[in-house]
């Protein structure tokens, strides 16, 4: 007896076997999932749907589906031109944006973390005050100074305020990270030769993957949506993103509604591909941040 | 997480590094370094973020179109006109109310969601992942497809009719008293997500054991979720609400994607930030759009310290007995 309590499997089971009735949940439970996932889905279905639709059939019955199913709105969407180029500007700035910001902020932060030296506090404070200076606020200025370097127009008139913007939340998420890792492994580093610059590249990058990703998916979601600073910054549609591409789109064809839809619904597929791809992640990353 | 929020004492929070580092003392070697890791960092920071900010509130002071240098100095009255203006007062409401309402929306409910899927069972992760879709898909989607679904006869309205509600359609986006709560609904829709990801986040950090201690005691699923789970879920909830007030304070991107600028004021909609851009950058007075942005900043501070002085302050104290995980 005593042997089968000790028993790893046993012990393992408590959690999921003890109370069956915690394993399926109470019909109730279900019920409210279901609505839930209903509701939150219900406009994303609407966009999908009604891009297999014509218009006849939209201006009929606006909640109806798709009958017959229309494939010609997509394909046109797809097979012009448009589309792919903004695809291809809204990859490369989120892209670029994404690297930037890591690279950036990992360094800053592990400097934060595992360094001694007089002002270690200001600095921190000068990147945390960041946070109270949303994009908002600083977005005529900044397009000034955009204006003023010459990069209307450009991708890169965009990376790199959207960088400098994203790099108090990604210190802020990172530096616990970093502090966490233990003294010991420093100390064992630095006995095997190991110079402190190293150890950065050899230990600390990658034992900080978990909490990168998570800054990284954030910028790049970040970047893929932003819609105030492309706004400001391009005005010439051959150097739009993929959002300014939408309402553009929406704004030409708004007669033709199906095709606006189906416009959209693609213009949202790679941000849900990486999302669903690294959900997990994120919420472990923010994890770490919430417990400080 | 309670270091995002403390801009003033952060140096407080921040332990001391490991004793390990102190001991190699810092030679210049090791502020070479420093240099070279944290500099572009700090350079692009300042180029980007500080220097603009400064350069608002440098040019709120001037008549400017946008040519040249700033040179016709007025001095505070492009503030006076600010706060005489009917439009900017609407507006300041409107922020008022969409953020008391935003919390009120989203607040109980993404803790209920939360909790729920917190609980063991089937689906979870298939559900976690959807109901954070409309938090991923960009505002201007949100805002096409949601003003397509509630023009008057949107899909919104045709849905209402066909189960024999039609005297609840409604003109859900130019009728003043009603487009308010749709851009509630909206808003609640789009950030909830957000809310349910960071409770989440929080409620990993409450340890097992005590709800287990709480169960053998009797307690039940209820009683544990009120005395132990909410209690210990309050620092993650006061983070949200401050990001909460600060992105209701900032609100641009759904108000005028899916109103515009002009119809915004007379739905009821308008925000500081869409004024902003509507009376500086796109009528070409950008000294008054400037401040304006000081305007929205200066308010969105105030409330801001106000908030950390009085509420997060005690999750500053408590998370150092608290939190050590």
């Amino acid at each position: 007896m005593a042997a089968t309590t000790l028993d790893a499997p046993t012990h393992g089971s408590r959690t999921h076997k003890d109370a069956p009735k915690h394993d399926w949940g109470s019909p109730t439970i279900y019920f409210i999932a279901l609505l839930l996932v209903a509701t939150m889905l219900a406009p994303v279905v609407y966009i999908i749907l009604g891009g297999f639709r014509t218009n006849a059939q939209i201006t009929n019955s606006p909640a109806g589906l798709p009958a017959p199913w229309v494939f010609s709105n997509y394909l046109n969407v797809l097979k012009g031109g448009v589309f792919w180029q903004e695809v291809v500007n809204s990859t490369i700035t989120a892209v670029a944006t994404t690297i930037g910001v890591v690279v950036l902020g990992l360094m800053a932060s592990y400097v934060l973390a595992r360094y001694r030296f007089r002002g270690r506090g200001a600095m921190y404070t000068l990147f945390a005050a960041g946070l109270m200076f949303p994009m908002t606020v600083a977005i005529t200025p900044l397009y000034l100074m955009i204006k003023n370097l010459g990069l209307v127009n450009t991708l890169p008139g965009l990376i790199l305020p959207q960088i400098a913007f994203a790099l108090p939340v990604t210190i802020i998420i990172l530096v616990p990270f970093l502090r966490a890792i233990p003294d010991e492994i420093e100390e064992a580093a630095s006995i095997d030769g190991c110079s402190r610059l190293g150890f950065f590249f050899r230990m600390v990058v990658p034992l900080s993957v978990p909490g990168v990703v998570t800054v990284g998916i954030l910028a790049f979601i970040g970047s893929w949506n932003s819609y105030l600073l492309p706004l400001f910054v391009l005005n010439n549609e051959a150097s739009y993103t993929l959002p300014l591409g939408v309402q553009a789109f929406a704004s030409q064809y708004s007669v033709d509604t199906a095709k606006v839809l189906a416009f959209t619904s693609l213009s949202m597929i790679p941000a849900l591909v990486f999302f669903s791809l690294f959900e997990r992640r994120i919420v472990g990353g923010l994890t770490g941040a919430v417990k400080g | 997480m309670n270091l995002l929020a403390d801009g003033g004492s952060t140096v407080a929070v921040l332990p001391p590094s490991g004793a390990g580092r102190r001991r190699r003392g810092i030679g210049w070697a090791a502020r070479l370094e420093i240099a070279a890791l944290s500099g572009p960092a700090i350079i692009v920071f300042l180029t980007f973020v500080i220097f603009p900010v400064a350069m608002a509130a440098y040019y709120g002071f001037f008549s400017w179109k946008g040519y040249g240098r700033p040179t016709d100095f007025i001095g505070l009255r492009n503030y006076v006109v600010i706060f005489q203006d009917g439009l900017f007062i609407d507006a300041l409401k409107h922020n008022a109310v969409i953020v008391v309402l935003s919390l009120v929306m989203q607040g109980p409910v993404a803790i209920g969601l939360a909790l729920l899927l917190n609980k063991k069972m089937r689906g979870k992760s298939v559900i976690r992942v959807l109901i954070f879709v409309p938090y991923v898909i960009s505002e201007v989607i949100v805002g096409t497809s949601w003003s397509l679904m509630l023009q008057t006869s949107g899909a919104v309205n045709d849905l209402l009719k066909s189960i024999g509600l039609g005297g609840f359609a409604h003109d859900w986006l130019s009728d003043p008293k009603i487009a308010i709560w749709s851009l509630m609904i909206i808003i609640s829709w789009k950030y909830i997500g957000f809310a349910v990801l960071l409770f989440l986040a929080g409620l990993q950090g409450i340890p097992v054991e005590l709800h287990e201690a709480a169960a053998i005691d009797g307690a039940s699923y209820w009683q544990i979720q009120r005395r132990i789970t909410l209690p210990l879920l309050g620092p993650t909830v006061r983070i949200w609400a401050f990001l909460s007030i600060i992105g209701s304070l900032q609100l641009f991107d759904l108000v005028y994607i899916i109103w515009g600028q002009y119809i915004a004021s007379t739905a009821g909609t308008s925000t500081m930030a869409t004024y902003m851009v509507g009376n500086g950058r796109n009528s070409g007075n950008f000294g008054y759009g400037n401040a304006v942005a000081v305007v929205l900043f200066v308010i969105s501070l105030v409330i801001a310290l106000v908030y950390q002085r009085f509420v997060l302050r005690r999750d500053t104290e408590g998370a150092l007995t608290e939190g050590k995980k």
